[in-house]
């Protein structure tokens, strides 16, 4: 745990924490809300609004992409609604038609515009570069506390932090009327509170998680986080705050060991270089899912739905 | 001519054709077998299906130049990557079998996870000693440059076989997609049906990996049937449909994709099949926007018309500007707002109408036939002449209306 840990691993083990929690912690009310699968194709559709954020503003810039992204996020959201109402589709197709739609276009806009001289492509958009967000001017612990080199932190991990904290405290304010409006609608309005909006402010701070952490760490870990530390975490208590802190553990433990993993992994094994971290990290969430969906305490239905027969 | 028509009408070069066909056979496979997907509400299941392949794709690459092969070998690679996508499929129907977790979070968890060992695996390959560029990176978005005639050919018996197993299957595939519980009772193994359908499915999947790419493939599975769906209520014709939608989108894409370069074949398959939605969604007759549009429209006047027609008859003045213009523009009130003969004419029926129901539904005690009433069902659409004649008489003969 020396000055190279600080330099090469600090930061992006940091970002891969903060970019997992802020994924999971939606996640666990879109899970429970049968909306797993919202993650996905926002996941995909945060490709083309950034590259017409890049179109529009000629320049690789974090802040005009991550509104073209949000943007994008909530055009998704608000034609998924469209699809299912108008052309009444059911609404897993409703998503698969209109996620794949916008990452078409989105694909063929990159194509077809001069990307060149930019760091924009598909493979990165996917797999994120978590390995290259490192702290170059660190020298051990000790910078931790000297402002010179503070200043050079990767700007991803101020953003990261950031979006983390926003999803944190969008969860606590919000607790009550999430918890009851997840598990019984009805009784939410009846009390007052506007589900309809809470719902699609829920899938709205999803999606500005995610493409907070998409711009970090790429949309693997986006899905991989939307759904496998929440998953686990709902096979180990049916409480629903123990839910919640189990999966920020199990999100938190995915980061760091997925990180750490395909750091040194290859090395311990004999092999030389090192694998995508952010592959490793939906790698080993999804090992913890595994592990849950065997050995978790609450891993079995309760009541009428014991046959198997799921929605 | 033009390099599109060109490449539209198998002009641009053998290749090109080749590509074309293949990927417009792939898309009548993918719309026809995607239809009981659909149907079983089941469409994303084949989009964690696509991405499982990733991992497949890759551990197929690695064995076979473990082997001492060249690595690159199609059939090779597709086998590996079918593999996969059904250990994906396999560990869906587990999670849900096993535990409370529902299907779209298992579908979720699977389609996550597999792509991370996938890219996981990529990364390895890079480092490989072999150090020979893969290229496996073109089945995240497909690739048809330097297709050979062998791929086409690969891609084009795998289209038929999905599509041979969709057909001879629709009738067991149809009843369980509708009725699982009636489809058991009947005799049909569900679970066998199902599981057939999800290897068409599979098939489609694993030999468009090629041309579409696996974060694509799943829209040649969903939107064609999408789309279908707004012109038939038949099973039988929505398979076509999809098939046909399916089949001109892979051509018309791959044609329009060889035609110009930084035009990647998957994406224009999907936009073109996108287009044939959006045409449908707002064009279908009776299902699609327009056509629901001009009902309500229809029916808005209806109802107006006959609001309007009552007014007149109880003598009151009609102040509504739509119900005013409806009525003018039938000559049946004039520009100031007096009843035209007409009008009056209308109204005394209408108003008779109304007094004939009263005396159906006194006549009448089930609501079999009087429940009908709903102000726009014509009386006689319900009664004949002779129970008509009955209320007639009962209420008199007829009275002028405002005079």
């Amino acid at each position: 745990m020396g000055a190279d840990f600080v330099q090469f691993s600090l930061t992006p083990i940091l970002i891969g924490i903060f970019a997992s929690v802020a994924c999971a912690l939606p996640g666990n009310f879109l899970i429970l809300r049968r909306q797993a699968l919202i993650g996905d194709a926002i996941s995909h559709v945060v490709l083309p609004g950034i590259v017409v954020a890049f179109l529009l503003t000629g320049v690789v810039a974090a802040m005009p992409m991550l509104l073209g992204a949000a943007a994008a996020a909530v055009v998704a959201v608000v034609l998924i609604e469209l699809v299912k109402r108008v052309g009444q589709v059911e609404p897993g197709a409703a998503m698969g038609v209109v996620f794949t739609m916008l990452f078409a276009a989105g694909v063929l806009l990159l194509e077809q515009s001069d990307t060149s001289s930019v760091h924009l492509d598909v493979e990165h958009a996917l797999m994120g570069n978590l390995e290259s967000l490192i702290w170059l001017r660190a020298e051990g612990w000790r910078s931790l506390f000297d402002p010179v080199a503070l200043a050079a932190l990767p700007p991803e991990l101020g953003r990261m932090a950031v979006g983390c904290a926003v999803m944190i405290a969008l969860t606590l304010v919000f607790w009550r009327w999430l918890k009851i409006a997840t598990f019984d609608e009805g009784f939410a309005e009846a009390l007052g509170i506007p589900a309809a909006a809470l719902g699609f402010g829920l899938v709205i701070a999803s999606a500005l998680a995610a493409v907070a952490a998409f711009e970090a760490v790429g949309s693997i870990i986006v899905i991989a986080m939307f759904i496998c530390p929440p998953a686990a975490a709902r096979l180990m208590t049916s409480s629903l705050e123990r839910q919640v802190l189990w999966s920020v553990l199990f999100a938190t433990l995915s980061a760091v060991a997925g990180y750490v993993l395909a750091g040194y992994g290859p090395l311990w094994l004999g092999a030389s270089g090192s694998v995508s971290a952010a592959g490793m990290i939906a790698t080993v969430s999804g090992v913890i899912l595994g592990l849950a969906c065997v050995f978790g305490p609450h891993r079995r239905r309760v009541g009428a739905g014991q046959s198997g027969q799921a929605g | 001519m033009t390099p599109l028509l060109d490449a539209l009408f198998l002009q641009a070069g053998y290749n090109a054709a080749l590509v074309a066909i293949g990927a417009g056979l792939l898309g009548f496979a993918g719309g026809a077998t995607g239809t009981f997907l659909l149907l079983r509400k089941r469409a994303l299941l084949s989009d964690a299906a696509a991405h499982a392949t990733l991992p497949g794709v890759a551990l197929a690459f690695i064995v076979m130049v473990a082997l001492g092969g060249d690595g690159r070998n199609l059939a090779g690679l597709l086998l590996g990557s079918a593999i996969t996508a059904g250990i994906g499929l396999v560990t869906i129907q587990w999670i849900v079998a096993r535990t409370r977790l529902t299907e779209d979070a298992a579908i979720g968890a699977v389609l996550g996870v597999f792509f991370g060992i996938g890219i996981v695996l990529l990364t390895v390959i890079q480092t490989m000693s072999s150090g020979r560029q893969a290229g496996l990176e073109d089945f995240l978005l497909g690739s048809t440059a330097g297709m050979l005639r062998q791929d086409a050919l690969v891609i084009a018996g795998g289209g038929a076989l999905a599509l041979a197993l969709t057909w001879a299957l629709r009738r067991p595939m149809t009843l369980v997609a509708f009725d699982a519980e009636y489809a058991t009772a009947a005799g049909f193994k569900v679970s066998r049906i199902d599981l057939i359908m999800m290897l068409a499915a599979l098939a489609v999947t694993v030999i468009g990996l090629k041309v579409v790419g696996l974060v694509l493939i799943v829209a040649l599975l969903i939107i064609p049937p999408v789309a279908a769906r707004f012109w038939t209520e038949s099973v039988g014709r929505m398979i076509w449909i999809a098939g046909a939608i399916g089949g001109v989108s892979g051509y018309v894409g791959a044609a329009v994709s060889a035609s110009a370069p930084n035009l990647p074949t998957g994406p224009l398959i999907v936009l073109v099949a996108a287009a044939a939605f959006v045409a449908s969604l707002l064009f279908a007759p009776v299902r699609g926007v327009a056509a629901a549009l001009i009902r309500q429209r229809r029916f808005k006047s209806r109802v107006h018309h006959r609001q309007g027609l009552l007014a007149i008859a109880r003598q009151e003045p009609i102040r509504e500007p739509f119900t005013l213009r409806l009525l003018q523009r039938e000559n049946l009130i004039r520009a100031d707002g007096v009843p035209t003969e007409d009008g009056r004419a209308a109204a005394a029926k209408v108003s008779r109408d109304e007094r004939r129901w009263d005396i159906a539904r006194r006549i009448h005690q089930d609501a079999g036939l009087t429940g009908r009433y709903d102000g726009l069902t014509p009386i006689e659409d319900v009664f004949t002449a002779d129970e008509i004649g009955e209320f007639d008489r009962r209420i008199g003969p007829p009275v002028a209306v405002g005079g």
